[in-house]
């Protein structure tokens, strides 16, 4: 049987342990700190921890001007709002000036569920990756989430990085090793690779399983940081593996597939496949439902490979 | 905390290395609007309306008010200075220029490629510049995290941030007042450029804001209303703000967007545009 577990909480845990350590890790919030778990930093350092009430744009700003004064600043919100609401604060005060400000957004995706399209942040991955200067870590599970966001508190500069609402299966161990815009490949194959994150990393280890036992040998890659994106690992598995598919709780444009795909084009073109949300919205229902209706599931990957493994 | 004097940073803190008198600030306060001139004619573009209307306030901050050290422009004890209406930035980097943070001789390169003085503020390539602006309603929230971190570290220092009126239209603006009053943070100053004009015409006709006062009071601020481009109010006002405790300060500086330059005040043609070299020429000779 699968453990789940709670990437927002590994990060409000994790957040303690950053504050006991450094005097300097000050934390902002929108009004959502008992959803991001933010509420548990300020229970313990509350002359560190702001919550700016619903004002995610002056939020930035003054997470901006903390970083500016030398604070190692963590500002926290739903992913939709901590993209869409504040993208000219984040481009004009964080990422020209490089500053160090880590958005750590919860809520991710699709998998927000029964909120619907209002509360699904499904642009959020596109728009940070297209700030320079912004690393952006999508974590596959409680453990990584620790190990990402104490990387981001050691690392001077800008990140974002995007967790989930639901509790999520658990991947690692505790000694897992980490390094930011080093992917990890958790299963070596030879016939075709998928490259996953997030939550879609689990569902593409049970796909590979799966599609083990029809003879296809899957290498399956957990692409954490989207940006940098670890280009070898990309080679590596166009030129040894012949197919990529790749899958993301994301739009088509702009995430991880149109990422690697970039990669692929101009260094080892091979037959590619996406699993990812098309140039749509989705709406209200139960986590499992969406990501059902929307492919984003281990059979959908396990189509994706049988299809473009026929393109080899 | 902010009332708390430091015995340290007494002898360097505690005052401002130009100390200009009036007169002084007068005569600089003509040299500063030359250069701005200057240096936008030369380059052929920017914003000589709100640089103007600007000039003395900022010139009364770093030539008499603030704590800081232009050989040293990273030392943690300064006052800070964000310009939030960031197009005033040749104001900014004359003053910068004139208190020795670059060579004077650097201004007449604004807005050349490779420049250091870019069209808009760049915290990371102008030593002085505290903020990346540009993109106006930014600056009071940037400088809400300043203001905070010196809270945090028990440091003494001041943030003044310069905000034009039409930039009082931005939605962040208010979210930022909203929230400086409620972190009480008396250890900041913002200064309204009131020039009562905007891009495109008169505020009043394009976005009223007025009542400008009551609407800072009724968000918690102690509010001060001045001529700014008399430097015995301007200096009067920013003494005054030092002095309020438990909340932020704003000074509403009734300004003429242009002053100085005879056919560019009140004039909302020379809000973004550069003056022809022969229009150049006219102006200078009205600042001698
Ligand atoms: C967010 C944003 N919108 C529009 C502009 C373009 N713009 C530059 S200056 C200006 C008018 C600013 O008016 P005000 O704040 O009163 O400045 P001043 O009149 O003192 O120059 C506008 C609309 C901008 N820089 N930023």
């Amino acid at each position: 049987m699968t453990v789940e577990a709670s990437t927002r909480e590994a990060y409000g845990r994790t957040l303690i342990e950053l504050g006991r350590q450094n005097k300097d890790i000050v934390v902002l919030d929108a009004d959502l700190s008992l959803s991001t778990m933010t509420h548990l930093f300020a229970q313990e350092f509350p002359e560190r921890f702001f919550d700016c009430g619903l004002e995610e744009q002056n939020m930035i700003g003054i997470a901006a001007g903390l970083a500016a004064s030398g604070k190692i600043v963590f500002a926290s919100s739903f992913a939709v709002f901590a993209s869409c609401r504040c993208f000219d604060q984040l481009r004009l005060c964080v990422s020209q000036p490089k500053l160090n400000v880590k958005i750590v957004a919860t809520h991710g995706g699709i998998t927000v569920g029964e909120d619907g399209t209002s509360h699904h942040a499904i642009e959020d991955l596109s728009l940070y990756c297209s700030l320079p200067s912004f690393t952006v870590i999508v974590p596959a599970d409680a453990v990584e989430t620790t190990k990402a966001v104490k990387a981001a508190a050691a690392t001077y500069g800008p990140f974002y990085i995007r967790l989930s609402r639901p509790r999520t299966p658990l991947i690692y161990h505790e000694d897992h090793h980490f390094i930011v815009g080093k992917s990890i490949t958790l299963r070596r194959g030879k016939d075709v690779t998928i490259i996953a994150l997030g939550i879609m990393v689990a569902k593409a280890l049970q796909a590979a399983q799966k599609l083990a036992t029809q003879g296809i040998d899957s290498r399956v890659i957990d692409m954490h940081t989207l940006n940098p994106l670890d280009e070898e690992a990309i080679i590596k598995a166009a030129s040894q593996t012949g197919a990529i598919v790749v899958a993301e709780e994301h739009l088509a444009h702009g995430g991880l597939g149109s990422r690697v795909a970039q990669i692929v084009a101009k260094e080892k073109p091979v037959p590619m496949a996406f699993v990812n949300l098309k140039d749509q919205y989705a709406l209200s229902g139960k986590p499992e439902e969406l990501l059902r209706r929307s492919g984003l599931t281990t059979e959908g990957i396990e189509g994706a490979v049988k299809q473009v493994v026929q393109k080899k | 905390m902010s009332n708390r004097i430091k015995v340290a940073s007494q002898d360097s803190t505690h005052s401002n290395l130009f100390d200009l008198s009036i007169p002084e600030l007068e005569e600089m306060s003509r040299k500063l609007r030359r250069h701005i001139i200057t240096m936008i004619a030369t380059a052929g573009s920017g914003h000589p309306g709100g640089s103007l209307s600007a000039v003395d306030i900022i010139a009364a901050l770093y030539f008499k008010i603030m704590h800081h050290d232009p050989h040293n422009p990273g030392w943690e004890e300064r006052d800070r200075f964000i310009l939030s209406k960031g197009h005033g930035t040749p104001a900014l980097y004359a003053v910068l220029a004139e208190s020795d943070y670059f060579p004077v001789e650097e201004l007449t390169t604004l807005r050349k490629l490779d420049s250091r003085l870019q069209g808009h503020t760049d915290r990371n390539l102008t030593p002085g510049v505290e903020m990346s602006a540009g993109s106006l309603g930014q600056g009071l929230s940037f400088g809400i995290g300043i203001a905070l971190a010196a809270k945090l570290d028990d440091r003494d220092y001041q943030t003044y941030i310069l905000l034009g009126d039409g930039e009082c239209e931005e939605g962040q603006t208010w979210e930022a007042a909203l929230s400086a009053a409620h972190f009480k943070l008396d250890n900041l100053t913002v200064a309204i450029d009131r020039n009562r004009q905007q891009l495109s015409g008169w505020t009043r006709n394009i976005m009223d804001i007025e009542p400008l006062n009551e609407k800072w009071q009724a968000f918690g601020w102690h509010t001060i209303e001045i001529d700014g481009h008399r430097f015995n109010q301007v200096l009067a006002a920013f003494e005054e703000a030092k002095t309020i405790k438990g909340k932020p300060t704003v000074i509403i500086a009734q300004t003429i967007k242009g002053k100085g330059v005879s056919f560019m005040e009140n004039n909302v043609e020379f809000h973004g545009k550069a003056p022809t070299l022969e229009e150049a020429k006219r102006a200078l000779k009205e600042l001698e």
